[in-house]
Order: C-alpha cells, then sequence, then structure tokens
C-alpha cells in the first residue's frame, strides 16, 4: 500500500454515502480531483474504500480500450489500456496506476461503486434523476433516448442528481436515490443529497407526451439492459438480476414517450 | 417419434414476475422474457418430465389449444430456447431420475 508522502495529498469522494479515500504522491492531480468532484469531496476519514493512485505518464487508448474486471485472489484485478487497478474488498485497500487525468480514476470509481452496490441489493444506472417534493425519480435510456434533454427541461422546483449515471441503494423496504458528479452533455455535477425513489421512467422520445404503466417482466429486462455492470462475475451477475426484479416489484416502472418541451414535467409528480 | 426432454441450462437467473418468466444468461447477461404459455412449459421443465406430457397437463388444459398444434408450438419454443443456451433439450431425461 502506497503511503502518503510530502508533497503528496489526499481527498475522499463520497457518493451514496461509500467514501473512496484517495491518495497520491501528486498534489496536482489530488487538486485536480477536489475541483472535479467539488460537492461530493470531505476530509479523509479513513472510514470506507483507500485507494493509493500512483501517476505516471500516458499509456494506452483511454475509454476504447477493451476493459476487463475479475476477481483473482481476493482481490479485483481492474484493467483498462489507460489504468491498472487493484481493490481487495475485505481490507478495502486498493491501488491505481494512471496518468494525471481524471478520466481512468472517474471509472475506476464508478466500477468499485457498481461492484459494492451489486453485493447489497443496489446498482449504477444508465439514467438521469431528479428530486421532486421529496421523491426521487429515475430516467432512463441509452445514450441518445433523451437524459440530458429531459433534466434540461426541469423546472425550477425539481433538483438535479444527475443528467447521465444514478446511483441507487436498497433502503428498507424501498429504493433510494443520489446525486452523482458523473455528469453527461449537461456537463455539471448533480446535487449531492438523496430522497426515496418514487418511480423510474424509460425514455423514448416522440411527438407527444404520453406516460403508460409497463408491466414487470418487461421492466425488469429493459432496467437490466440499462444498469451499468462491467465485472466477468456470474455470481454477481446473478445477483444483479435479483436487484433489478426486485426492483421492478417495488418501484413503479412506466414508458415516458416525450417532445422536448418542459410540459412533460407535467407527468412528473 | 422420439420423447423431448427440458431442463434450465445452469447459467441462467430466472424469476417469475406476475405470470411472465424473465430469464437472464449469466455468461452474457442475455435477457429474455417469456410470454405466459412459454413460462408455463419453463416452469414445468424439470427435466423426467416429456414436453408432450407438460404440454398436454400444462398448455392444452389451461389455454384451451388443440393439442398437436400446442405441442408442435412448444417443439418449436424450446429449440429456439436451447440455440439460445438458456435451455438444455434432449431426447432423454436430463440431470436426474425419476422418483
Amino acid at each position: 500500500m502506497q503511503r502518503v508522502t510530502e508533497g503528496g495529498g489526499q481527498t475522499s469522494v463520497v457518493i451514496g454515502g461509500l467514501p473512496i479515500d484517495i491518495q497520491s504522491d501528486n498534489r496536482d492531480f489530488i487538486a485536480m480531483l477536489e475541483k472535479r468532484y467539488a460537492g461530493f469531496v470531505a476530509k479523509p476519514a479513513n472510514a470506507g474504500i483507500r485507494l493509493a493512485v500512483e501517476v505516471v505518464a500516458p499509456m494506452g487508448d483511454g475509454e476504447d480500450d477493451e476493459l476487463e474486471v475479475r476477481y483473482k485472489d481476493g482481490r479485483w484485478m481492474i484493467n483498462r489500456g489507460d489504468f491498472h487497478a487493484q481493490w481487495d474488498p475485505t481490507s478495502n485497500l486498493g491501488c491505481v496506476r494512471q496518468a494525471a487525468y481524471p478520466y481512468a480514476i472517474d471509472s475506476v470509481m464508478r466500477i468499485v461503486h457498481s461492484l459494492v452496490l451489486a453485493k447489497r441489493g443496489g446498482f449504477l444506472v444508465h439514467s438521469a434523476s431528479a428530486i421532486r417534493n421529496g421523491r426521487a425519480f429515475l430516467f432512463s435510456g441509452v445514450s441518445g433516448a433523451g437524459k440530458t434533454t429531459i433534466s434540461r427541461l426541469a423546472p425550477p422546483d425539481v433538483t438535479l442528481l444527475t443528467d447521465e449515471i444514478s446511483y441507487v441503494r436498497r433502503v428498507g423496504e424501498g429504493y433510494q436515490a443520489y446525486g452523482t458528479p458523473f455528469a453527461g452533455d449537461l456537463g455539471r455535477a448533480g446535487e449531492n443529497i438523496s430522497a426515496p425513489l418514487a418511480g423510474l421512467y424509460l425514455l423514448v422520445q416522440g411527438r407527444h407526451n404520453h406516460l403508460s404503466q409497463i408491466g414487470p417482466a418487461d421492466a425488469a429486462r429493459r432496467l437490466l439492459r440499462n444498469i451499468l455492470f462491467f465485472a466477468d462475475d456470474a455470481s454477481l451477475v446473478e445477483q444483479l438480476f435479483g436487484t433489478a426484479c426486485e426492483f421492478v416489484s417495488r418501484v413503479p416502472v412506466y414508458e415516458l414517450t416525450f417532445r422536448p418541451d418542459g410540459e412533460v414535467w407535467n407527468l412528473i409528480e | 417419434m422420439s420423447e423431448k426432454y427440458i431442463k434450465p441450462s445452469r447459467d441462467i437467473a430466472a424469476r417469475m414476475m406476475v405470470d411472465e418468466m424473465v430469464v437472464m444468461s449469466v455468461k452474457d447477461s442475455r435477457v429474455f422474457s417469456l410470454n405466459p404459455v412459454a413460462s408455463v412449459i419453463w416452469s414445468a421443465a424439470d427435466g423426467f418430465t416429456p414436453l408432450r406430457e407438460i404440454v398436454a397437463r400444462k398448455v392444452v388444459s389451461e389455454f384451451d389449444v388443440d393439442a398437436e398444434v400446442a405441442y408442435q408450438d412448444a417443439l418449436e419454443l424450446v429449440e429456439e430456447l436451447a440455440q439460445e443456451g438458456i435451455l438444455l433439450l434432449a431426447d432423454h431425461p436430463i440431470g436426474q431420475e425419476r422418483v
């Protein structure tokens, strides 16, 4: 485990209540993370996952490289052309080797969160999310489905949690949505707050605004299509399948056909 | 004509959602949802009950369809699911002996 040395620094990025402490000998790298994840940064408290980042010269082609996530000898090995990472889920210690740009650590954090959530009955999902009147709503779809569009159309009484990747945790008998710093085309992080989930809307762009509730089998199938999961691990995939089925049996799921104007939000309450 | 036997593959996760079975291949994360008739057949796929008996007992009696038509449709369905790798299909009982 890398030790923080003089000239280095550390910070903690807390998403969904789970802190990931990041330390590095490269203070500029830490400063860059604190700026990028502002609103989700806290003082490291050694309370969660701890990653030591070794900043090296750029390698690989970045996000275009093939990603490998596999469990071996008690730790997750997470490799892509532009980074190599390991994380031991028992000790919660890990290390990352990457260049001094944020995309690699951003990917590592998403993957680690997806692994933690899979074990706890939650998930990350390609989805915008927002809070209105104390209740959270997810707007899910693949790239181009309208996640950023519906986020941009949100009226002032709506608080955005993200326009790109939503964070969902099982809490008691229901589910809670949390803000994330993972931004899409909107280019800004969500608010670092959470609320109980009241609905999942599967986005379809059309000429009219229309809402229809869909059955649980179709809902589960379509939700699973949008859940982010990277690991080559049959047991976790099976767990995630159970989570998706459980989710659609507890949270109403709708297909939301919408045209790009603010009136669509009249259907969300 | 030989009997056909069916049993879910080991590499799947499945759950009945109201009257439709949702099946996921845990090897490649593909997800299938089966209609109510297919779900009934899937639920009865124990590896040792002949497909013809499953269709007669579970499909013909519950869905009011012609027995031979129902069997041919079922055969087509299970062949398709077997090709997808989520169902085992054989000319002999699969996995365990009938008790």
